[in-house]
């Protein structure tokens, strides 16, 4: 394993070396230590690498992630995983606002409280908070799976196409063309499987799930006199 | 952009490092506002019945001595006081509206950056550290203190357009976000006998608070009226003599984070600004809720 010191080394010399491993493979484990929240730790990585961050970290951490399974041991600003593509990234601590932004794929999992716009545009991304989600989460949200095991803020699903939500908590309000749908065995499964592939404990049987009404996908004839 | 960054004490013996521990915080926001900086420190209070003001010039040789000769001859009353670089603090038993008056007509070029009993406020266009190093910010003592990175994008960079702004005595307030509809507020605010220097959105934020205040509000219906008739985005951190307030807008646009432990409460536009604060690991760290108040005040 090698260690990184940002307290010491850049966040470019670090950045640089990891991304080298693309090339050439030769350190598959990592840890970064004295993070000091700064900006874009860890992003663009395109290889399997395994990567823990000790301490809090600030905005775009592990960014376009493909294929590294990164840990940040503390919290993480604006922006963890946006545009992740693949791998897994999991945050020990709370993240700020629009964690997993506009992401393709992989999973991301908030340990504690994900802030506003959680999962804002997501395409495909599967994201799992353990605790409440802000305001404005899943807006616009393409594809993938929001879990939310808290509550979850106002304005939630906002502009929705086809990310399925699932929440244990309360949900402050939804928003435009989000509504709650049945929970049907294939959903209970789906579930089931994603909280194991994010180590968490719930039982699928106290969520309930929120989709889109499909009412904003095409424009609508009787809006015609807006215009 | 902007950078925002607060720090409270609520343990006093860390009072004499108070400019020392907030430095570091300040200048780690250098690159969300390096335009011009500035902070409001709460401490070396005057008793009551005093006052004490900061004054600024442009002009680092300008000759304070005479000036307050001339103030104190006007007045009738001693005025102690001591210059820091372009600034100087002025303590007398005047009242504050005589002592404007005389400054008025004796040196309309000075500026007066802030009136009460405990604040000072120090600021100017340029890089932080270069303002921090001017005001000999990391040897300042005091029990709280709030302060302002800026990256212009409503108005020009001048010493005036730099935060904090003073919004009546002891109260001051720093603003990341924009208004848009600053041009109408600051027109009605006019009407109502608010003087504004600059055409800067966030002088009518601070405007806006002083009239409310002068009205008769308390600090949270001011700020609560704040979130109603301010149109735009905004984190405001609010110095009182006592303590500080922050609030953001209703969809939390901009960014803003808290951390408390037993000896402080520190807030931020980033973490970053938290990285070199004693005890920091430990602390209590989370964002504040949109359209939510929170206040910090020694009782």
């Amino acid at each position: 394993m090698k260690t990184i010191d940002l307290s010491t080394a850049s966040v470019r010399d670090l950045n640089q070396a990891l991304h080298e491993q693309a090339r050439q493979l030769t350190e598959r484990e990592w840890a970064v230590t004295h993070p000091g929240g700064q900006h874009n730790i860890a992003a663009g990585l395109d290889e399997a690498l395994k990567i823990d961050i000790h301490g809090p970290a600030g905005y775009y951490c592990a960014g376009m992630n493909k294929k590294a399974e990164v840990t940040i041991h503390g919290n993480v600003g604006v922006g963890v995983a946006e545009n992740m593509m693949s791998g897994s990234v999991r945050v020990k601590g709370n993240a700020s606002q629009s964690a997993g932004a506009t992401a393709h794929g992989g999973l991301l999992v908030i340990e504690g409280d994900a802030g506003a716009r959680c999962g804002i545009s997501m395409k495909g991304i599967d994201i799992v908070v353990q605790g409440n989600a802000g305001h404005m989460s899943c807006f616009l949200g393409q594809a993938g799976r929001l879990v939310i095991c808290g509550d979850a803020g106002e304005n939630l699903g906002d502009s929705l196409y086809e990310v399925r939500i699932y929440v244990k908590g309360a949900v402050k309000s939804l928003g435009s063309d989000c509504i709650e749908k049945d929970m049907r065995p294939e959903h209970l499964q789906e579930l089931a499987e994603l909280l194991q592939r994010a180590g968490v404990a719930e039982d699928p049987e106290a969520f309930r799930r929120y989709g889109s009404a499909r009412q904003l996908y095409n424009f609508h004839v009787d809006n015609a006199h807006a215009y | 952009m902007c950078g925002i960054v607060g720090l409270y004490l609520k343990n006093k013996t860390l009072e004499p490092q108070l400019g020392a521990l907030f430095e570091p915080m300040l200048l780690s926001m250098t690159d969300r506002g390096p335009d011009s900086a500035g902070f409001a420190i709460y401490g070396d209070e005057v008793p009551e019945g005093s006052i004490k003001l900061t004054l600024q010039t442009r002009d680092a040789d300008f000759d304070w001595k005479t000036l307050v000769a001339a103030l104190e001859q006007k007045l009738g009353q001693p005025i102690d006081w001591f210059r820091n670089a372009t600034a100087a603090v002025l303590k007398t038993k005047a009242p504050e509206a005589g002592i404007r008056a005389a400054l008025a007509q004796t040196a309309p070029d000075i500026h007066i950056m802030s009136a009460g009993r405990s604040i000072e406020i120090l600021k100017g266009i340029g890089l932080p550290t270069e303002v921090t190093e001017r005001f000999t910010l990391g040897k300042m003592k005091g029990s709280h203190i709030i302060g302002h990175t800026r990256m212009a994008t409503e108005s020009a960079v001048t010493m005036a357009g730099s935060h904090p702004f003073s919004t009546g005595a002891d109260l001051c307030l720093v603003h990341n976000g924009s208004l848009s509809n600053h041009a109408l507020l600051r027109q009605d605010l006019r009407r109502e006998g608010i003087v504004f220097e600059t055409e800067n959105d966030s002088e009518v934020a601070a405007g806006y608070l002083t009239w409310r205040l002068r009205q008769g509000d308390s600090l949270a219906e001011a700020l609560n009226g704040a979130l109603k008739d301010l149109d735009g985005f905004f984190t405001f951190a609010v110095g009182t003599r006592d303590g500080f307030a922050v609030i953001r807008d209703p969809i939390a646009c901009k960014p803003a984070v808290l951390a408390e432990t037993g000896d402080y409460v520190a807030m931020a536009s980033e973490y970053r600004a938290f990285a070199t604060l004693p005890g920091i690991e430990n602390a209590r760290v989370w964002e504040p809720e949109p359209a939510t108040l929170y206040v910090w005040e020694r009782h």
